[in-house]
């Protein structure tokens, strides 16, 4: 039996990027102190989320009750080694964020940069909400929370552009969660009286002599109503969102956003449904290879855009749907090895959004032919992406390789050999769509124009980030066991 | 437990509520300046809004029965008394009206310039009527005051409306004096079966089904009219553009409640084997009030229009829960009914704010205030949310429970419904994007000022309101338990039969 505290700190770490919200607006008249608040929002919820480390380690189940609504109905909070591994990865990488964000904005003289970094701290704030959830409802408040707080950055640069991006934006977001996730979650609270998650992977909270028709379109809605998971044919929002400064694409599109969705899609698997009620019916082997559709064709369609940030947009649709695989093998290894790449992936692609930032910044440069070259003039830029790439491809030593080598060995436990085919297509197309850009980069010959003026690199504040990023996706790949050890908690 | 006292400073509480708006309105009469008129009307509806606290306090939730009871013989030949009570259901109600009420006369503080005493009085009036019919106990009492709120609702639209009031106040007036002659109708059936006009004495009388169905149309018409049901809506988005702003928030906060409150208080406990007869009827014309309302107002390019479509579409909310009978469905109806008094007043008053600067509500005409507004944007964006029924707003809650008790009565309506929830989020997402972005030909509106202190006065109770039940609904749901409790009681038996003859 695993402890269960009421825990202030999690109520803490929630609160934290919310404050940092409501000083950054506060303080919008002096841009220094204003970046200063939210670093140290960023700091706080970081420090809050690591010291909750050795408890969740230890095999506690921490919880704080924030709203009793109803018996059976409640905002309440909890960590366990599923909600860590999320929380780690994004408060971390937020701290990084905030540096390249101030040399992104700035360097590029946008406008509107308090609203930016208020809404920025209340889509971080609704990220860590959904990581920390303790039920349904309190998901479903937190997912809203991003999709309504991540509109205005996304429509950022108030251009028809813009506007079209976010439109498309909160419609797909919204109408599923509206359309899908609500009338399920009030179901499943009819069916079953309560919407806490279970406690394990393996009972879920459904109760039995539910129809198995109703179980299947229960779970249907629940895969396809969190659309943020970017699961085909729901993911057009993704790429339509990328008209966003770089670094929303690179945090909120590449790590909490997306994560948001596949995390939500994940909790609903292993909590309310259960490894052994999709067993039972037989879900998940069909739900692995309904992904396998979207990861292979994402990738396809990556191979033909030229916009780096569109090829990476579609590129995450793709890497997204690993996750999911791997928990629909419903193996221990394939959910550890999917659950790992929840953390692998954010490393690896928010340095690659990190790159294509700075380029931007340094060179104006958006699509991938005009790249040629500009490895040379960028050296340690064009070196962080080509790690980052190798963790895409799943190549060691980078993280990415973990998760791949995971995700075979589930696949193989699982006897589903269509799925190493898929993995082995997916592999391959990673490779087709990742190297031209860094081979171009280092080895391409530049225009006349670059030759005569070559670009300097980004200012420091980008590139450290983007250096250290790449660098720690390294270390995933050496050092895997941080977050495979919550994995193995998950499972356990 | 005893039973509360129903009296505050000797005087008996319920009468006192409804008689003191009256007495305003007499001194109100008398008041010549301007300022202290507006004064004056605040204060005491302000006043009435705490006579009406002790309500909240004293009332005993642990009883279905009714409190503060108050009864003298009035027409003694006629057998009609003066009979007052309240239960879960009309406290809520009572509460809504009289805490409402003070917002209403802080709206309309420079909005109404010509005839202020005479627009002061028929507020007070209605405020008096309208605290009546949740009260009343008595059929014909009821049927009075239903009647008195009718003539100032109408002069509120036909005298300081818009463009087009006459013909708004003659569709409203005539509408809903139709619907009141089958009301009267069916009173007077009653009193002839049961001999008197006291509500108790109608409930659980097992009249024959073929009397139940007669009873229960001419109440249906009656009361449809006033929810508005669809198809008798059309009256509700005239009246609602060519009101005032505080004529719109009477209308959608409360007059538009007492509609499904006659649904609860005459056709379940009164004709319970007709109301189960006729339930899937309701049912199917609230999932069509909820698609149609949804799809109208997203076709809405008037802000006041909008608003009341989308009312259309709760007010279907509101009847699905009443009549999946069921508790959840039933509790939730209620919080409907509380949360879009809050929820749509909120938005009227915001529109007017609008209204008073810019002499328009064309969605076009108002887009990108968010600029130079940005209080109000933040307002308007909470109560925004709040109508679409997002989690930790008042309607969520309400929403919630009516669709869980939609799914217990039948899971297949209720996916019927589930696109009228999209529709709310289509509809409310896009007023909240064109008043806070725009787009990028937004017309100028530097120089717009931003909320007064009056203004933000009027919105922050509702947006405390919107967030308390939204954060902590257990309190409103406790008071109406045992009532609906009662209520599902006195449908119970027939609706036991009419499971058992089904094949």
């Amino acid at each position: 039996m695993k402890d269960t505290l009421p825990d202030l700190r999690l109520l803490l770490a929630v609160l934290a990027p919310l404050a940092g919200a409501g000083l950054v607006m506060a303080t919008g008249r002096r841009p220094n102190l204003r970046e200063s608040c939210s670093l140290l929002a960023a700091l706080t919820l970081f420090g809050i989320t690591a010291s909750l480390v050795p408890d969740v380690l230890a095999g506690k189940t921490l919880r704080y009750t924030l709203f009793e609504l109803l018996p059976g109905l409640s905002f309440a909070l909890r960590a366990d080694p599923l909600s860590m591994m999320f929380a780690l990865a994004a408060s971390f990488l937020w701290i990084l964020t905030v540096f390249y964000a101030a040399g992104y904005m700035r360097s590029l003289e946008e406008h509107g940069q308090t609203r930016f970094n208020t809404c920025f701290a209340l889509a971080i704030f609704g990220a860590i909400g959904c990581a920390f959830s303790d039920n349904l409802l309190t998901l479903y408040l937190f997912y809203e929370i991003v999709s309504v707080t991540t509109y205005p950055l996304v429509a950022h640069h108030q251009d028809a552009e813009g506007y079209e991006g976010a439109r498309k934006y909160i419609t797909y977001l919204t109408t599923t969660a509206k359309g899908l996730i609500l009338p399920a979650m009030v179901l499943i609270y009819v069916l079953s009286g309560t919407l806490d998650f279970a406690t394990s992977v393996h009972p879920g909270i459904l109760p039995s002599g539910v129809h198995n028709g109703v179980i299947a379109a229960l779970y249907v809605c629940c895969i396809l109503g969190f659309a943020k998971n970017g699961i085909m044919p729901l993911h057009h929002w993704l790429p339509g969102a990328m008209v966003a400064p770089t670094p929303v694409s690179a945090l909120l599109h590449a790590v909490a956003v997306v994560k948001v969705g596949v995390f939500s899609t994940v909790r609903v698997m292993l909590h309310v449904f259960g490894v052994d009620l999709m067993a039972r019916l037989n879900l998940g082997i069909p739900t692995a290879y309904f992904v396998s559709i979207t990861i292979l064709g994402a990738s396809i369609i990556a191979l033909s855009k030229d916009n780096l940030k569109t090829r990476l947009a579609y590129s995450t649709v793709s890497q997204l749907s690993y996750i999911i695989l791997g928990v629909a093998l419903l193996t221990p290894t394939g959910i550890e090895g999917g659950l790992v790449h929840i953390a692998n992936h954010a490393f690896s692609k928010i340095t690659l959004f990190f790159c294509a930032g700075a380029i931007y910044v340094a060179s104006h440069k958006k699509n991938i032919s005009e790249m040629k070259g500009l490895g040379r003039a960028m050296p340690w830029t064009f070196g962080a992406f080509a790690i980052a790439a190798l963790s895409m491809i799943g190549a060691p030593p980078v993280a990415g390789f973990v998760t791949k080598l995971y995700l075979l060995i589930g696949a193989l436990d699982a006897g589903a050999v269509g799925i190493l085919v898929v993995l082995v297509a997916s592999t391959l197309l990673n490779a087709a769509y990742f190297v031209p850009v860094v081979y171009h980069g280092f080895f391409g010959q530049p225009s006349e124009q670059d030759a005569h003026h070559p670009p300097h690199e980004a200012p420091l504040a980008m590139l450290i980030p983007l250096c250290l990023t790449a660098a720690l996706s390294v270390a995933l790949g050496l050092y895997p066991d941080f977050f495979l050890q919550f994995a193995q908690a998950v499972v356990k | 437990m005893t039973t509360p006292s129903h009296l505050l400073f000797g005087l008996p509480l319920l009468s006192l509520l409804i008689f003191s708006p009256l007495a305003a309105a007499a001194v109100a009469l008398l008041i010549g300046r301007e300022q202290l008129l507006r004064g004056w009307t605040l204060v005491s509806t302000t006043l009435i809004a705490g006579i009406s606290l002790p309500l909240w306090w004293r009332f005993d939730s642990s009883t279905a029965a009714f409190q503060f009871r108050e009864h003298v013989s009035w027409i003694s030949f006629l057998k009609i008394d003066y009979s007052l009570g309240v239960d879960g259901i009309s406290l809520l109600m009572v509460l809504l009206t009289t805490l409402i009420l003070p917002l209403c006369v802080l709206a309309s503080w420079t909005y109404i310039k010509v005839r202020i005493k005479e627009f002061m009085v028929c507020l007070l009036v209605m405020e008096s009527a309208m605290i009546g019919v949740f009260c009343a106990r008595d059929a014909i009492l009821f049927f009075v005051f239903w009647e008195a709120m009718l003539i100032p609702m109408a002069v509120l639209i036909g005298v300081w409306g818009g463009p087009r009031r006459l013909y708004a106040s003659l569709k409203f007036f005539i509408y809903t004096m139709a619907g009141s002659v089958f009301l009267l109708v069916a009173l007077i059936a009653l009193r002839i079966k049961t001999g008197s006009f006291s509500l108790e004495g109608m409930v659980g009388q097992h009249f024959s089904p073929g009397f139940q169905g007669w009873v229960f149309a001419a109440f249906f018409l009656s009361f449809a009219i006033k929810v508005p049901m669809f198809p008798f809506h059309t009256w509700l988005p005239a009246a609602h553009v060519e009101a005032p702003t505080a004529g719109s928030v009477i209308l959608a906060s409360v007059l538009l409640k007492m509609g499904t409150y006659g649904f609860l208080r005459f056709c379940l406990p009164i004709t319970p084997q007709a109301t189960i007869a006729f339930a899937p009827w309701m049912l199917g014309l609230s999932v069509i009030a909820i698609l149609y309302g949804g799809m109208t107002a997203l076709a809405q390019n008037d802000l006041k229009k909008l608003v009341a479509y989308s009312s259309v579409g709760h007010m279907g909310f509101a009847t699905l829960g009443i009549f999946a009978l069921n508790p959840q469905g039933l509790e939730g109806a209620v919080l409907v009914m509380v949360n879009h008094g809050v929820t749509t007043g909120a938005l009227f008053i915001c529109v007017g704010i609008l209204y008073e600067r810019l002499h328009t509500r064309e969605l076009g005409a108002v887009a990108g205030v968010g600029k130079t507004m940005p209080i109000f944007t933040g307002f308007f964006g909470v109560f925004c949310f709040s109508s679409l029924a997002f989690p930790g707003t008042n309607s969520f809650i309400g929403e919630f429970l009516v669709l869980a008790g939609s799914f217990a009565h039948s899971k297949a309506l209720t996916v019927c419904v589930v696109p009228g929830v999209v529709l709310a989020a289509a509809y409310m997402l896009r007023v909240l994007q064109r008043v806070s972005f725009g787009g990028t030909d937004n017309p100028d509106h530097s120089g717009l000022a931003d909320l007064n202190l009056r203004e933000i006065v009027t919105l922050t109770p509702l947006l405390v309101a919107v967030l308390w039940i939204g954060l902590h609904p257990q309190p409103l749901v406790q008071v109406l338990h045992a009532t609906v409790h009662q209520l599902l009681q006195q449908v119970g038996p027939a609706l036991s039969a009419a499971v058992a003859l089904a094949p």
